[in-house]
């Protein structure tokens, strides 16, 4: 543990769940880029002193609250649903166990509905998948994945970051955080040329650089407040809101105060894959003052649809 | 060669707990049981399927979810265990299935002349999905029949669910057309619920049906509403009302299996037969067939 009692987050990575930069990166300079970007963050993770990396995958959607790996050793062969004929991805993933639970026990604490899936066969995710192969393919450092709940919104996610940092705190270990998500998420929904690959139209490119701009800045807190703009200008409507900031921001420590650096952006079958690292600092660029309030325990719906029903 | 035919429509949910809460040998958890009136009318339509002459079962599911375009199984025989990412506690199947491969290629290409993105699965990894899994095994549990699966191309998020309607009966046509030319006895099978709003929270023993119930009453009066159309044989207005329903509900039929199985057979103004309704974590489920066989349609109940 610091010194200040705060959880040691040695840096973060936000990363695109897209099987391209780990089965075809010679299939454009783009996702040869993007390959080159997590080599970049995979040699700094080895050369950090980090005893866990924490993965908060958006393409592992849970119902029963939040889903914690936590089996020791997960091996099987992915295929990606879409991406089948690009090929298989074998994989064997050591989890911290410890950590696991009691991330779950934490979250209990704070209010969220928890569990860890511990069983042989469990269907690691693309994104996960891709993230933990190229950022620690050696399994030199042992990893916890996050699902994310399909139905949870701000309060429960950020109230979720929460746990992550009680758990590190109590288990005083150093973490490397990564966020796999696309920012604009709208793919071609034909078949292309990898070569002619770009990102699907010129909004999402737009609100696409914007947000890189904020990550270039270290103004995570910012994005954070900027995420359901975010969800209702560049994401498919898949689920309730875009949460991958909140995460971050609420798991990061809630403020504007890191170096921002922006490894690679390109297009994966339209959508918006970026690598970004983002590694606390002192100093805030931020400009803007937010009065939403911040949760520290999650209870639940409002029941507003109880209220002023018929007796 | 004799034309290739229909014959019968399944809607199918598939709720892994259905399985789970059978004990069949397969599968890796064991329960006490539950969610019998689910359970029953499954048994009670498989019964009917057998005595139906059928060479192959198509199934539409919304957990093979594409993007680009509609995908189609390519090879003859998958084996592996199927972990549902939801409810491992509940579903860790072994499954060992066969594939049509003729008429999964027959049905790609017909969907391909008309215009519809496609694409074969020939990777031998690949893991098929828990709903093509849980539907199939409560219709022909001793999976003697070859089946084709059919990936979701996620039109109602991706565009909306007037398109999913334009999209998946354009593929059903489609795959109608492949049938009837195949020679083939088929029977069609959409896998999915109607209102699908979860609870996300599980009770400590799943199958404790004192914890069993629909998430709100406003979702079981949607239910409702499909389930007496289709008794009515107004598939067609089903189809209209879908985009409200489905948004109202979160409903499952987003996806487009219903949409799909029902333009395959031409919107069909028979009624259906209704096997049973039951809410599982919340979801509301019917068992559905459309038998277009007059002298064998029943009134179940």
């Amino acid at each position: 543990m610091s010194e200040t009692n705060e959880p040691e987050i040695l840096f973060g990575i936000y990363c695109p769940p897209h099987p391209q930069p780990l089965l075809s990166p010679e299939a454009s300079e783009g996702y040869s880029k993007l390959r080159a970007a997590y080599d970049e963050c995979r040699k700094r993770i080895e050369e950090s002193e980090a005893d866990i990396i924490l993965v908060y995958s958006t393409t592992w959607p849970s119902i029963i609250g939040h889903q914690i790996q936590a089996l020791e050793k997960a091996i099987w062969t992915h295929v990606d649903d879409d991406f089948h004929y690009l090929g298989s991805m074998p994989y064997e993933f050591h989890m911290d166990t410890e950590f696991a639970h009691s991330m779950k026990e934490n979250c209990e604490k704070r209010g969220l509905e928890a569990r860890t899936v511990e069983y042989e066969g469990f269907p690691i995710d693309t994104g996960s998948v891709v993230a933990l192969q190229l950022l620690n393919p050696d399994n030199r450092i042992p990893s916890c994945i996050l699902s994310s709940n399909m139905y949870s919104n701000r309060s429960e996610t950020i109230v979720l970051g929460k746990a992550v940092r009680d758990t590190l705190a109590q288990q005083n270990k150093k973490a490397v955080v990564v966020v796999v998500s696309s920012l604009s998420n709208r793919m071609f929904t034909e078949h292309i040329d990898p070569k002619e690959d770009r990102i699907h139209s010129q909004k999402d490119d737009d609100w696409n650089r914007k947000i890189l701009e904020f990550f270039d800045d270290g103004r995570l807190e910012d994005l954070s407040q900027l995420s359901r703009d975010i969800h209702g200008q560049i994401r498919v409507q898949k689920v309730v809101a875009y949460k991958p900031a909140w995460w971050l921001a609420a798991t990061m420590g809630q403020h504007n105060n890191y170096d921002g650096e922006v490894l690679a952006y390109e297009a994966l079958h339209g959508s918006g894959g970026a690598v970004i690292t983002l590694t606390p600092s002192t100093g805030s660029v931020g400009d803007k003052e937010f009065d939403e309030d911040d949760v520290e325990f999650y209870r639940g719906d409002r029941n507003v649809l109880d209220k002023g029903t018929l007796e | 060669m004799a034309k290739g035919q229909i014959v019968a429509g399944c809607l199918a949910p598939h709720p892994p707990h259905l399985v789970y809460a059978d004990n069949p040998p397969q599968n890796e958890a064991y329960s006490e049981g539950g969610w019998e009136t689910l359970r029953w009318g499954y048994q009670r339509l498989a019964r009917k399927l057998k005595n139906i002459d059928y060479d192959a079962i198509v199934i539409f599911t919304p957990h093979w979810q594409t993007y680009i375009g509609t995908h189609f199984l390519g090879l003859p025989e998958f084996k592996s265990k199927s972990v549902d990412p939801v409810f491992p506690n509940l579903f860790r199947y072994n499954y060992d299935l066969q594939v049509d491969v003729e008429l999964s290629e027959a049905m790609r290409d017909a969907a391909s002349q008309e215009g519809i993105i496609t694409k074969m699965m020939t990777n031998p990894d690949f893991r098929v999905d828990y709903g093509t899994i849980t539907s199939c095994h409560l219709l022909n549990p001793e999976w003697d029949k070859p089946i084709v699966t059919i990936s979701s191309n996620r039109n109602t998020h991706y565009y909306s669910p007037e398109v999913m309607i334009e999209q998946a009966t354009a593929l059903g046509r489609a795959c109608a057309k492949a049938i009837e030319e195949s020679g083939k006895r088929v029977v069609l099978v959409a896998s999915h619920s109607l209102s699908h709003r979860h609870f996300v929270e599980e009770a400590p023993l799943p199958e404790d049906m004192s914890k069993e119930h629909i998430y709100n009453h406003s979702q079981y009066v949607w239910d409702m509403k499909i389930v007496e159309m289709m008794r009515d044989g107004k598939s067609r207005e089903v189809i209209d009302i879908m985009p409200e329903f489905t948004e109202q509900t979160i409903a499952e039929t987003e996806g487009g299996g219903l949409i799909w199985m029902l333009g395959a057979m031409g919107f069909p103004d028979f009624p259906a037969e209704i096997y049973g309704y039951q809410s599982v974590i919340g979801t509301g489920n019917v068992i559905a067939c459309w038998d277009p066989n007059d002298d064998t349609r029943e009134y179940v109940l």
